[in-house]
């Protein structure tokens, strides 16, 4: 593994996990300005020079350590949990086993527990399924899907942006990142109409728009060291907390060097639905420093419950 | 038609492994076995549950997870592969069941006319999730019964514990309502663990039982407590201590099925059937039933 080595990576997409603009982009104006944006992004990926998509998804929560999709054909039918009455959405996907076998191997160097799955019929989740189908429908580029463990928090998430790194660099290959993460998730707890579909609070909204305002700034760094901020603000504590920042910045580059453009931002049954799209640039912006260490390689529990009581 | 009632309730968790060191020929992973102890009690469950005469078994499942309202299965076939998205080296297993539809649909109206969100669930596409698939299996490894499978709305998540059991004890009244009202025979589950700490890392053989004990000794004490309860009749006082227990163990009763089922069975004050405890990749999981049957109930263990 070269140490000196940048990878490239072209841009990264954040995108919600909600499966509307995939199976019912009509329903709305909204769900229709996510298919667009999606759709505009799947332009830029075609049009990009790209080897790999890689895609961390917060939908797919695992256990043990950090799980890497490897299967080279991914094959299935896939019905949400909540929105199953929208339809059935078929998949194919294509991954690169190279760079997952690798990313495994990266992650155990950095300290990490990490496995790859290759099994038939394993249920890749909604959010995956949701932005493979609309960012790469024919398979051009093959992708990579990342697991986001329910019980990582911020040193983990980071390391594993690192790896990704690594590996990205190893094997000379330009990438996409897709995060697929709701901005608010707090959802509507009835059924609604979709034409009425708004964001769940005012709140909520004040807070996305900050967030969008960041994104738009390129700021991926200082969104990063807010994650807490935004999980205790806006964020339903579900199964996993609010990482995806950590994962993208720690991927991208922990900087503020970016050219952001949001290019929808709408209501998904409640939550805060957006696609962004951050490209490197060179100019940077913000004026804040941080002071969470950086993190390069995972020690795991520090055994504070070990040292007993202090005299 | 005679009154339909609830002839047992099953607190029944559902790690793959036991299914996985089991070597069902539905399942694709082998094992050299393993954790025992709960794989007897459900053994010594499931022969319990063929002495009783019943129509259908009703699961209520966290991994079903729904956040808008409470879904219910609504066709009458599913076959499919399941695969553990966190334990798919375990768990690849090929089903092939039957859905009550009537008493779900029965179920579903008892709980909107209570001001529940309900939704029915007839995409034929939709894979059951391992929660059903696991307890339904161990506790009727023969699947000649019909089930009926509840999703997990969230409301721990959305709200608070407390509004949990005050939703789901609403849940569970207007499906012991349905369930009389229809005449049948039905075995309630509630498929979860106790206390829900997991180990990150898997033993190189993970049936390895070496290397099984529970994550910590808090969550083994609040487990045991809890099982103490449930011992001495005090159904309501599990569910009164229920939200300090599952902040202070993770605990999966979170999802709400064991409250679930005490609502619909009124709270038992009889002791509850113990069958067994045992950690699993460090969570805690006790198999225990509730019989309302005076003739019937047992003191198992």
């Amino acid at each position: 593994m070269s140490e000196t080595n940048e990878p490239e990576i072209l841009f990264g997409i954040y995108c919600p996990p909600h499966p509307q603009p995939l199976l019912s982009p009509e329903a709305s104006e909204g769900y229709s300005n996510l298919r667009a944006a999606y759709d505009e992004c799947r332009k830029r990926i075609e049009e990009s020079e790209a080897d790999i998509i890689i895609v961390y998804s917060t939908t797919w929560p695992s256990i043990i350590g950090h799980q890497i999709q490897a299967l080279e054909k991914a094959v299935w039918t896939h019905v949400d949990d909540d929105f199953h009455y929208l339809g059935s959405m078929p998949y194919e996907f294509h991954m690169d086993t190279q760079f997952a076998h690798s990313m495994r191997e990266n992650c155990e160097k950095r300290g990490l527990e990490a496995r790859t799955v290759e099994y038939e019929g394993f249920p890749i989740d909604t959010g995956s399924v949701v932005a493979l189908q609309l960012l790469n429908p024919e398979n051009r580029i093959p992708t990579c899907i990342l697991s986001s463990n329910m019980y990582s928090n911020r040193s983990e998430t980071i390391v594993l942006g690192k790896a990704v790194r690594d590996t990205l660099a190893q094997q000379n290959k330009k990438a996409v990142v897709v995060v697929v993460s709701s901005l608010s998730n707090r959802m509507f707890t009835e059924h609604i109409d979709p034409k009425e579909d708004r964001i769940h609070s005012q709140k909520d909204d004040d807070w996305n728009r900050k967030i969008l305002e960041f994104f738009d700034d390129g700021r991926l760094e200082d969104l990063s060291q807010l994650s807490r901020d935004i999980h205790g603000q806006i964020r339903v504590q579900k199964v996993v907390a609010y990482k995806p920042a950590w994962w993208l910045a720690a991927t991208m580059g922990q900087h503020n060097n970016y050219d952001g453009e949001v290019l929808a931002y709408e209501a998904l049954h409640g939550s805060g639905g957006a696609v962004i799209t951050l490209t490197p640039s060179t100019g940077s912006v913000g004026d804040k420093e941080f002071d969470e260490d950086d993190v390069e390689f995972y020690r795991g529990d520090r055994n504070v419950l070990d040292k007993g009581m202090l005299e | 038609m005679a009154k339909g009632q609830i002839v047992a309730g099953c607190l029944a968790p559902h790690p793959p492994h036991l299914v996985y060191a089991d070597n069902p020929p539905q399942n694709e992973a082998y094992s050299e076995g393993g954790w025992e102890t709960l794989r007897w009690g459900y053994q010594r469950l499931a022969r319990k549950l063929k002495d009783i005469d019943y129509d259908a078994i009703v699961i209520f499942t966290p991994h079903w997870q729904t956040y808008i309202g409470t879904h219910f299965l609504g066709l009458p076939e599913f076959k499919s592969k399941s695969v553990d998205p966190v334990f798919p080296n375990l768990f690849r297993y090929n089903y092939d069941l039957q859905v009550d539809v009537e008493l779900s649909e029965a179920m579903r109206d008892a709980a909107s006319e209570e001001g529940i969100i309900t939704k029915m669930m007839t995409n034929p596409d939709f894979r059951v999730d391992y929660g059903t698939i696991t307890s339904c299996h161990l506790l009727n490894p023969e699947w000649d019964k019909p089930i009926v499978t509840i999703s997990s709305n969230r409301n721990t998540h959305y709200y608070s514990p407390e509004v949990m059991i005050e939703q789901a004890t609403a849940l569970g009244r207007a499906c012991a309502k349905a369930i009389e009202e229809s005449g049948k025979r039905v075995v309630l589950v509630a498929s979860h663990s106790l206390s829900h700490r997991h180990f990150v890392e898997e033993a190189p053989l993970p049936e390895d039982m070496s290397k099984e004990h529970i994550y910590n000794h808090s969550q083994y004490v609040w487990d045991m407590k809890i099982v103490e309860m449930m011992r001495e009749g005090k159904s309501r006082e599990v569910i009164d201590i229920m939200p300090e227990f599952t902040e202070q163990t993770i605990a999966e009763t979170e999802g709400g099925g064991l409250i679930w089922m005490l609502g619909a069975m009124g709270f038992p004050d009889f002791p509850a059937e113990i069958y067994g405890y045992q950690s699993v990749i460090g969570t805690g999981n006790v198999i225990a039933c509730w019989d309302p049957n005076d003739d019937t109930r047992e003191y198992v263990l």
